[in-house]
């Protein structure tokens, strides 16, 4: 069996705990391992109670234990809740100056920061430091990398101090991985850089938990990515400012969350109708309405496949793991510009805020694709009628052509129709033909991944972040698992084929109706069993391990 | 000059209500552009967004650049063309319903970070093409189709808000005025920033006010332009009720950087992604 190990480091709001996570995982990288981090924290700055869990293996991952083998107390509230989470040999390491346990090994951060004049929040420090120790890591790895994580004050000294003041317990070796993970990133990191690498040029937001991480990078990195960062006076206005970019002619695309998502929803009918390209991201809480906000959920696929009125088409696409995400940004930027249409990503909150293991490969293909532009002959017509419904585009500042955009009908130049029936007819038969290659573009690329015993009869069905934790298990159970990536349009032919030879469908959704269920339905493809979780939080591998085998051995 | 003259005309037929105040605004504005262009503004950097209602018909009746939006967010249309490539010239078109109803907070926004896009308001005080109903700028007491007996609400004093949002250039045209109108556009485009032209636009179907208008309106003049305390009691001459003189003409202005010159400095476009997946090894 392959090594892994499953940390938690909890405290309040404040005490540093998801920063000292950070920097564990980092540890872990330079050791050889896969990293997961999975950040729990409540809609609060101070107080609370905060942790990450840090889950580490030989094997790439992408869910979380409900049995860990470390936790690692900042506060007496993490002892308290989270000895239940330890295995029966699991180890709880805990702040001296905290916690009272009796169980457990002690670090006495708060006295060594005292000691060596630190402030109270070095006591992540310390307890970085002590960690370290007990679990077996020799000094010479720790020490470059808090050398530059945590270059202020005297975090190193106190680190050092922790680190002589205990004993070691165990070893977590290092180990050697052909398939070593180069990059450590969150979801929204890989979600902003993939746009960037396809060409995006312009990002607007308005700030909204779990989607700010997306506003934050580009605000920190614009000039390094080329992207201009602009945050305004709310999601209508974003959503405005951005169809306004997209008509003049830079790559713009903006994101939000579930309620925030809505609000741009405004323009997602303008854009299909105007045929502005722009790219929506919706990365999920559990809904409905504010819902719970900085937890997930997968239940806006229903909104995002249907977002507002009239007619149209649009690519909708769920990735589920960085590499994904990154992919898929940079994707539907292109589609947007090819097929002059909005595209959303929906993503969640662990997709979001999660950190990662990424492959080094996953940026490689990613790159600009190019629309398709007026060749300058003749009067320029921005809804000419053709045979493909791709009216070339031109933008304003172009010498000899006069470019109308319109949320109204309008006629192959822009100018809006009423009478005209024949006409209205016409417009809105281009349109469908344009969405007729939508449709078939999306066969060009692998949009339903297929994993585990290929010739299992039973298949589990899962999309977006599930497909980590499904992944794995149905990997380890010898069933066949199919991810549908994009939801619309609905990849039938690629799930058919996927489906071929199958018997049984387990569906495994993050929501309450089950949504792709009824998507699926909409296709002929009925699930036979359904395995839902709408706590807010994402599936533990060893739930899912139980709840799959319940049904199995049922038949 | 005459013989320069571009044809901004397109083949859209023209529906608003005969003897509307929207053709004096149209007729000001293709006077305004046909300058524009003969003084050497290209007509391809000209372009002009509306939303919806009586005002952004004006879109369809000029072959220049446009795009039509949704319902009071021309401003925020327009804010997001110009900061995509600042060369282009933004005039926005909206009415009072649009921008001081349903989008009220874009223009407050506009203003504030003194966005270089030119709004022409559009000000019959009330929704027409919906026909008739009362809007932020109504006179308390006017019988609307949704307010049979008479609004209760006092209007909002539109300028006096854009000049605490710290516009920088607010002017009051006339329908009815067309040179003037026309010549309150032109200081508009030269001026670098936010501006704010405010068009009393009688409704001939719904609000017919030119007599009232006729008989109040003068030219306004503010003594000292950069001044609030004078702009401010220029504007509060009137309150958008029955009583009072209506002054017209540059109310205030003044200079002050830009939205898109601001964000613009100090963004590079190089690509540096390499640089930047670097700091995740």
């Amino acid at each position: 069996m392959s090594k892994e190990y499953s940390i938690i480091i909890g405290g309040q709001a404040g005490q540093g705990s998801r920063k000292a996570g950070l920097i564990l995982a980092k540890i872990f990288k330079k050791l050889g391992y896969f990293v997961y981090i999975y950040d729990d924290y409540q809609s609060l700055i101070k107080g609370g109670h905060n942790f990450s869990q840090i889950r580490i293996s030989e094997e790439p991952i992408a869910g979380r234990r409900e049995k860990v083998d470390m936790v690692i107390a900042l506060d007496k509230k993490t002892a308290e809740m989270h000895r239940k989470d330890l295995k029966k040999e699991g180890l709880m390491i805990f702040n001296s100056g905290k916690v009272n346990e009796i169980e457990g090994c002690p670090v006495e951060a708060d006295k060594i920061v005292k000691e060596l004049k630190g402030i109270p929040i070095m006591a992540n420090t310390a307890m970085i430091g002590g960690f370290v120790k007990i679990v077996g890591i020799s000094w010479s790895i720790v020490k470059g990398i808090l050398e530059k994580e945590l270059n202020k004050g005297n975090n190193l000294e106190i680190a050092k101090a922790a680190y002589d003041s205990v004993d070691q317990l165990l070893k977590i070796e290092q180990v050697s991985n052909s398939k070593a993970p180069q990059y450590l990133m969150t979801g929204n990191e890989a979600t902003a850089l993939g746009a960037a690498k396809a060409g995006l040029d312009m990002y607007y937001a308005y700030p909204m938990t779990p989607a700010s991480g997306i506003l934050h990078y580009f605000a920190e990195h614009q000039n390094d990515l080329g992207v201009l960062t602009v945050q305004l006076e709310n999601e209508i206005a974003v959503a405005n400012e951005a169809v306004g970019s997209s008509y003049a002619g830079k790559r713009t695309m903006i994101a939000s969350s579930s309620g925030g998502f809505a609000l741009f929803s405004e323009v997602i009918s303008f854009t299909a109708m105007a045929e502005i390209p722009l790219v929506f991201i919706n990365s999920q809480r559990m809904g409905p309405a504010t819902g719970v906000p900085t937890y997930s959920g997968q239940s806006d696929l229903l909104y995002c496949i249907n977002p507002g009125p009239g007619d149209f088409e649009k690519f909708v696409a769920a990735p589920a793991t960085p590499e994904e995400t990154a992919v898929w940004s940079g994707r539907l930027l292109n589609w947007s510009w090819q097929y002059q249409t909005p595209s959303i990503l929906l993503i969640d909150k662990e997709l979001s805020e999660g950190t990662f293991s990424v492959s080094k490969e996953a940026f490689k293909e990613i790159k600009k694709e190019k629309e398709i532009l007026w060749d300058k002959k003749g009067d320029y017509m921005r809804y000419s009628i053709n045979e493909t419904g791709i009216s070339p585009l031109a933008y304003p500042g172009t010498k000899g052509a006069v470019v109308k955009a319109s949320s109204y009908e309008h006629d192959e130049g822009g100018l809006t129709i009423e009478e005209n029936e024949p006409l209205i007819t016409a417009m809105q038969e281009k349109r469908l033909r344009k969405f007729e290659l939508m449709e078939k573009a999306i066969d060009s690329v692998e949009v339903v991944a297929v994993y585990g015993n290929k010739s299992s009869k039973t298949a589990v069905i899962s999309w977006g972040f599930n497909a980590g934790a499904v992944r794995e298990v149905t990997e380890k159970m010898g069933l066949k698992f199919i991810q549908p990536i994009l939801m619309s349009p609905f990849p039938t032919k690629q799930m058919n084929k996927a489906l071929h030879g199958v018997e049984k469908i387990i569906l495994v959704e993050n929501n309450a109706l089950s949504q792709l269920g009824r998507v699926m339905a909409g296709y002929g493809i009925r699930a036979d069993k359904t395995i839902l979780k709408y706590s807010s939080r994402p599936f533990y591998i060893e739930e899912l391990e139980n709840r799959i085998s319940k049904l199995i051995s049922k038949k | 000059m005459e013989n320069q003259k571009v044809n901004l005309e397109t083949t859209c037929p023209n529906t608003w209500c005969p003897g509307c105040g929207d053709f004096g605004i149209l007729m000001a504005f293709k006077q305004a552009i046909q300058e524009m262009i003969a003084n050497g503004t290209p007509k391809e950097d000209i372009v002009i967004v509306g939303d919806i209602g009586c005002s952004s018909k004006i879109a369809d009746y000029l072959d220049l650049n446009s795009f039509i939006g949704l319902h009071g967010r021309s401003v925020s249309l327009a804010e997001g063309i110009k900061l995509a490539n600042p060369n282009l010239k933004l005039f926005a078109f909206i009415g009072d319903g649009g921008c001081f109803d349903e989008g009220i907070s874009h223009i407050i926004h506009a203003a504030k970070r003194n966005s270089n896009i030119k709004v022409i308001l559009h000000n019959n005080r009330l929704f027409a093409l919906t026909t008739g109903q009362f809007t932020a700028v109504t006179p308390k007491g006017l019988k609307t189709r949704s307010t049979p007996e008479g609004t209760i609400e006092e209007p909002l004093n539109i300028l006096e808000l854009l000049l605490a949002a710290n516009a920088s250039f607010i002017a009051r045209g006339y329908s009815s005025k067309v040179e003037d109108l026309k010549n309150l556009i032109l200081d508009a485009d030269r001026h670098k920033g936010f501006s704010l032209i405010e068009v009393l636009q009688p409704c001939v179907s719904f609000y017919n006010n030119i007599d009232f208008y006729n008989e109040r309106v003068y030219c306004g003049q503010n003594p000292d332009l950069s001044s609030k305390d004078s702009a401010l009691k220029l504007i509060r001459e009137w309150n958008y009720g029955s009583e009072g003189r209506i002054p017209l003409g540059l109310i205030y202005k003044n200079e002050r950087p830009f939205f898109e010159a601001e964000t613009m400095s100090g963004f590079s476009r190089e690509n540096r992604f390499e640089k930047c997946l670097q700091t995740h090894s």
